[in-house]
């Protein structure tokens, strides 16, 4: 399946593979279309239908050669651009533009949809990914470390806060240092023996450390209630005014504020809450990117060996990178919990880690704002195919291998320096 | 054997290798190598492909364990230290011993000043106080940043490479990344950098470069190279000492012109019966 070529074919080339898959579509639709079995006279008799085959072996024909042609297109185009690429790294302040015009959607969203709680929680749901995929992004994109069940840590920080808070009374601004400390002691726990292996094989490890975590989860019904999960979490308040209806019982957002109660209220603090934790997630991990220990992730991503060679101790560099990504999917974890008020081990299943990776390979490798425009990508596509119903993961699944042959290095492929001898003079 | 006078104050010794021996399985790779590399001159390995170079300085630099025999580094300030006891990590950062790869191995998408940085990590890291300091942007930090970018640019503009500092390095041409892989591992501050065939590919004019390069780190700068090369062109112009191996066996030992003159070593190149292209070798 010459799906993903990337030298442009001939006319004559296209116009032979085209009739390859004709060939093929006739010998399979022979006995699919062309015979078909049918009731004469309560009898079974099989029916010829050529015209019928006929057509679709034509639709066959003419779509395989429009694809190609397509393809062709694609690739020409890309090889003329990959031939005016300079050969010095332009910096490209649109990419910021385009950050802080946003950024500036972002906290426009929920003034400009008040009310809409729909178009606000899907956003929410849009940030946690956001999230997760900037601290994934780190372990994957920056480090080149496949981990494939990144989802235990997010698990670990929904269960410290769900747990911690049901039993102690903790609340959700106490618990955040402890889940994203817990989670990143999971991250060390699991890099420390695993991280010697390389490539597939730390892939499968983390997979299994992901089911591991989900199983002991979905099991030890004494300690995380098992498949009935964690009930009632409480909600994180605004500085201790509780989002809910005037009562006697001491102050709420509304009654301080002489608003009119709104359910409305929570949503978009809750909404305005994961914006700022993904903003200051992006801060810290621009700023890592930018210090020694970025720039070591890159280069481990680049040529382990060379980093040795260098004097840089590999295993730290791997450690640091694990555990501060699972830090930040620990975050991302508590408020998951604090926002749905409910959690079990099914919202923690491979799917979810193979959703997050999807995001940052989507993106392109290492890139914060390619993050941004594939979790949107993936959270917004599947809402706007719902209309489609059952042919909506098929619309989606097609959407991705367009994109991934359109631009097989991530939306945001390219990667931008650290810092610049110009600038830095 | 050895020319060598340990206690020459003007290159004393760095490193001493005795009874090295490598075997992988049935195969002896290296055969009870013993050298000595002093400080501020070129010593070069030379043999036919397969005769043990590559692996010989892989047991250096902790990349190998050696099966026997040690390493020994004298270290002027942290006194004597076997490589062979350390991991590969440790011979770079504590040790001094820096190495370049046969095939180049650069951090392709990082840009060649980005790849200077990194060589300074451990430096940097530590100014960082492990990125606290460097998140909060302290001035400390600021300042071990602006001498390690200071480093960079020294040995950018030494290797004439100043105008590609913000290049990607995986674009450049093949003898320009050999440069920047002698730049980045000069940014470690070695006291011995090993050179793994550095001239391979490189045209005349910049070979004659490279000679003029490695008698100035080595006068100058009082580094010891060592250096393996099949370029003669290179090995005889620069070498103070010439060690040459053969099916992992040191065969012959000594300054260029000795080597050009020794039997064994004509013999290991060329073959033995045909006289004529003694002359050649030379």
């Amino acid at each position: 399946m010459g799906l993903l070529i990337t030298q442009p074919k001939g006319a004559a080339q296209r116009l032979k593979d085209g009739v390859g898959a004709a060939l093929i579509a006739l010998v399979l639709g022979v006995p699919m279309l062309g015979l078909a079995t049918a009731d004469v006279g309560g009898a079974l008799a099989v029916i010829t239908r050529w015209p019928l085959l006929a057509g679709f072996v034509g639709v066959v024909f003419v779509g395989r050669l429009f694809f190609q042609w397509l393809i062709d297109i694609f690739s020409l185009r890309k090889k003329r651009r990959e031939q005016a690429r300079p050969a010095v790294a332009k910096s490209r302040p649109w990419l910021t533009w385009i950050g802080f015009a946003a950024l500036g959607l972002a906290v426009m969203l929920p003034i400009a949809f008040s009310g809409n709680r729909y178009v606000i929680d899907t956003a929410t749901t849009v940030l946690i990914y956001v999230m997760l995929g900037w601290g994934l992004n780190v372990v994957v994109g920056l480090a080149g470390l496949l981990d494939l069940g990144y989802v235990a840590f997010y698990a670990v920080g929904a269960y410290s806060y769900g747990l911690l808070s049901t039993h102690f009374g903790w609340g959700f601004w106490q618990t955040l240092p402890v889940a994203g400390l817990l989670a990143a002691s999971f991250g060390l726990l699991l890099g420390w023996p695993t991280l010697r292996l390389r490539g597939d094989y730390l892939a499968i490890v983390t997979l299994g450390f992901g089911e591991i975590i989900r199983l002991i989860l979905l099991n030890w019904t004494e300690f995380s209630g098992g498949p009935n999960g964690v009930n009632s979490i409480p909600r994180p308040t605004f500085f201790g005014l509780p989002f809910k209806p005037d009562s006697d019982d001491g102050a709420t957002f509304a009654s301080f504020f002489h608003l009119e109660y709104s359910p409305d209220h929570r949503v978009t603090f809750l909404y305005y809450l994961i914006l700022a934790l993904a903003l200051l997630t992006n801060l810290f991990v621009s700023r890592l990117r930018k210090l020694p220990v970025g720039l070591a992730w890159e280069a481990v991503r680049e040529d382990e060996l060379a980093c040795k060679a260098m004097g840089i101790n590999v295993t730290n560099i791997k450690l640091s990178a694990f555990a501060i990504g699972a830090m930040l999917g620990g975050f991302a974890g508590v408020f998951f919990a604090a926002r749905q008020g409910f959690i079990s081990p099914e919202s923690f299943v491979f799917s979810e880690s193979a959703t997050i990776l999807a995001i940052v390979v989507l993106g392109g490798m290492g890139s914060q704002l390619g993050v941004v425009i594939a979790a949107l990508l993936l959270v917004v596509l599947p809402e706007l195919g719902r209309d489609f119903s059952e042919y909506r993961m098929f619309l989606f699944g097609a959407a991705m291998i367009l994109i991934m042959v359109w631009r097989p290095g991530g939306i945001i492929a390219k990667r931008e320096p650290t810092l610049r001898l110009g600038a830095a003079a | 054997m050895s020319a060598l006078n340990p206690h020459d104050p003007a290159s004393p010794l760095l490193l001493e290798v005795e009874n090295l021996t490598m075997r992988f399985g049935g195969l002896t790779a290296l055969d009870n190598l013993s050298l000595q590399v002093p400080a501020g001159k070129v010593t070069s390995i030379i043999g036919p492909n397969g005769a043990g170079k590559t692996t010989f300085f892989n047991c250096l630099t902790g990349f190998y364990k050696p099966t026997e025999g040690s390493v020994r580094m004298h270290h002027p300030q942290r006194g004597p230290m076997l490589l062979n006891q350390m991991p590969s990590y440790h011979v770079a950062r504590k040790a001094g011993v820096v190495r370049t790869f046969q095939n180049i191995r650069l951090f392709p998408n990082m840009t060649v000043l980005e790849n200077l940085m990194v060589a300074q990590h451990n430096a940097l890291q530590h100014a960082s106080r492990f990125s606290l300091a460097g998140l909060l942007g302290l001035k400390d930090y600021r300042q071990a940043r602006e001498a390690a970018l200071e480093k960079a640019r020294t040995w950018l503009t030494r290797l004439n490479l100043l105008d590609r500092a913000d290049t990607v390095t995986g674009n450049l041409s093949y003898g320009t990344q050999r440069r920047i892989e002698i730049a980045r591992a000069l940014c470690v501050d070695p006291l011995l950098l090993c050179l793994d065939e550095p001239a391979a590919g490189l045209n005349p004019r910049e070979s004659a470069e490279l000679n003029e390069l490695l008698l100035y780190l080595s006068r100058e700068h009082g580094k010891g190279i060592l250096l393996i090369e099949h370029d003669m062109s290179v090995v005889m112009r620069v070498s103070d000492h010439i060690c040459v191996l053969n099916f992992g066996h040191k065969i012959a030992e000594g300054s260029p012109q000795h080597i050009q003159q020794d039997p064994h070593v004509i013999k290991a190149y060329l073959g033995e019966e045909d006289k004529d292209t003694e002359e050649a070798a030379a």
